[in-house]
């Protein structure tokens, strides 16, 4: 296993390639995570060596589609940060609640596990009628189990707690039918949601919005490609829109900093102010 | 050449589990208050959005203690905590960098992950120390550190709460330095001091 690990050399090239054959832009990603998803790959793949991965890079196309998938990290629960989605219950929808309509955009979603989150939540405000989930990130095949509405059974206990902590007063299991292993979410849920690809690294704007969602995924940037995307979401949120990032991420350094004020000191929610 | 030795000998990396906590504030309440190390702490825990550990730490040291953010950068004389359900990672000598992707021994932060990017970073010039706990966490970790030239020193087994983990490293290693609980603050304390004179 300690032979496998590639070199820094071995990711630029790698980079380079993914560049010029596919349009996917790593450039700008954190080196030290997306080394360990390289390694990781070739592992679970079983390339001997970063020449036979190149390899396949360059002759497979259709190798493609499962690289950018374990490149990018899509792992994700619902109610994940139970406390954020209360600051959103509590703070957020209120405030949105006058709105004729509610145009929300969760930017890097995966599986859409936080979409239904958000969802079920737009729902017990009663908001969800007038609301529209915009789900976008750079996976294809990962949006697609959004239009589905189909997660694993196995999850439902970890996110019903998750969901209680968030403020959920509801029995969680009313929310969808068990399928074996599968538990299938109500489909009003998904007749609000919009799935698209986007990629936060080369695509615009494509709307404006009151709340945008970006949990855990700039983490996987660098400084500059982070202010360029915050970017994009300051340019797609309405005056007086929110914005919420994961626990651990910070607008502090970044130039739109100054547009944005925090809501809640212990929850990464900004509403910005201009 | 020695002289870059000594000014990069200053990362010592944490790593506990279950039976660990204890040990820790002891370790912490002996850091010199004048330290330029940089000391970093791999816990497992449960995801919790206050500041427990934080505060637990910072009752028993005058350094600084902080729960490491997204691209947070590395201080000298900082007593780093990795965040609950976070990989921690070393961008560079200068920058910390957060992963949330799959739990590893249904743990998450991983000590393993956490010790293979930094000693691909800090290479000989890192200590790692393996605590207590219940699973097998740290040990591939504690190896690759053993193979890049660092230091690993592990927790006697025979003095941990929990064994397990200290005891999966010490199968894996060749070069061990294996203190009892009771001496480990101290044996730091001293290596400290060595490698600052």
């Amino acid at each position: 296993m300690e032979g496998q690990l590639i070199r820094d050399e071995d990711l630029e090239i790698l980079m380079h390639e993914l560049f010029n054959l596919y349009g996917y832009d790593f450039t700008n990603y954190a080196k030290a995570s997306l080394k360990r998803r390289v390694n990781r790959l070739m592992i679970i793949d079983r390339f001997p060596s970063f020449a036979e991965l190149l390899y396949r890079v360059k002759s497979d196309p259709d190798y493609l589609t499962r690289l950018i998938q374990e490149l990018t990290i899509n792992v994700t629960e619902m109610f994940r940060d139970p406390l954020v989605f209360k600051a959103i219950r509590e703070q957020v929808l209120p405030v949105l609640a006058t709105h004729p309509f509610i145009r929300i955009w969760h930017a890097g979603c995966a599986s859409g596990e936080e979409v239904y989150s958000m969802a079920i939540l737009l729902e017990e405000a009663n908001l969800l009628h007038k609301s529209l989930l915009y789900a976008t990130d750079l996976n294809p095949s990962v949006i697609e189990n959004i239009k589905k509405g189909i997660f694993p059974m196995s999850q439902m206990k970890q996110y019903s707690e998750n969901y209680i902590q968030s403020g959920g007063k509801n029995d969680f299991s009313t929310y969808y039918t068990a399928l074996y292993d599968w538990a299938k979410f109500d489909d009003k849920f998904r007749y609000k949601m919009i799935t698209a690809t986007h990629n936060l690294v080369s695509d615009r704007s494509f709307n404006e919005f009151q709340i945008i969602i970006c949990r855990n995924v700039l983490i996987y940037f660098d400084k500059q490609l982070q202010d360029k995307v915050l970017k994009l979401f300051d340019d797609s949120l309405e005056k007086l829109g929110f914005l919420v990032l994961g626990t651990k991420e910070n607008i502090r350094f970044s130039p739109v900093t100054s547009r944005f004020k925090q809501i809640d000191n212990k929850q990464k929610i900004w509403r910005k102010t201009e | 050449m020695a002289e870059d030795r000594i000014i990069r000998s200053r990362i010592m990396l944490i790593g506990g589990s279950a039976g660990s906590l204890e040990i820790i504030l002891n370790i912490i309440a002996l850091i010199p208050a004048t330290s330029s190390f940089i000391y970093v702490i791999v816990v497992h825990r449960k995801y919790s959005s206050d500041s427990v550990l934080e505060d637990l730490l910072a009752n028993k040291t005058t350094l600084r203690v902080k729960e490491i953010e997204d691209k947070e950068s590395i201080v000298p004389g900082t007593i780093y905590i990795a965040p609950a359900d976070y990989h921690l990672l070393i961008e560079n000598e200068y920058t910390f960098s957060l992963d949330a992707s799959e739990k590893i021994y249904f743990s998450r932060p991983s000590i393993d992950v956490s010790l293979e990017s930094a000693s691909e970073i800090f290479k000989d010039s890192l200590i790692a120390v393996l605590l207590s706990g219940a699973n097998a966490d740290g040990a591939k970790g504690m190896k690759k550190v053993e193979m890049s030239g660092g230091l690993v020193i592990v927790q006697d087994p025979a003095t941990a709460d929990v064994s397990y983990m200290p005891e999966q490293a010490l199968k894996l290693l060749e070069h061990p330095v294996i203190v009892t609980a009771q001496r480990l603050p101290e044996y730091l304390l001293m290596l400290h001091d060595h490698i600052v004179k």
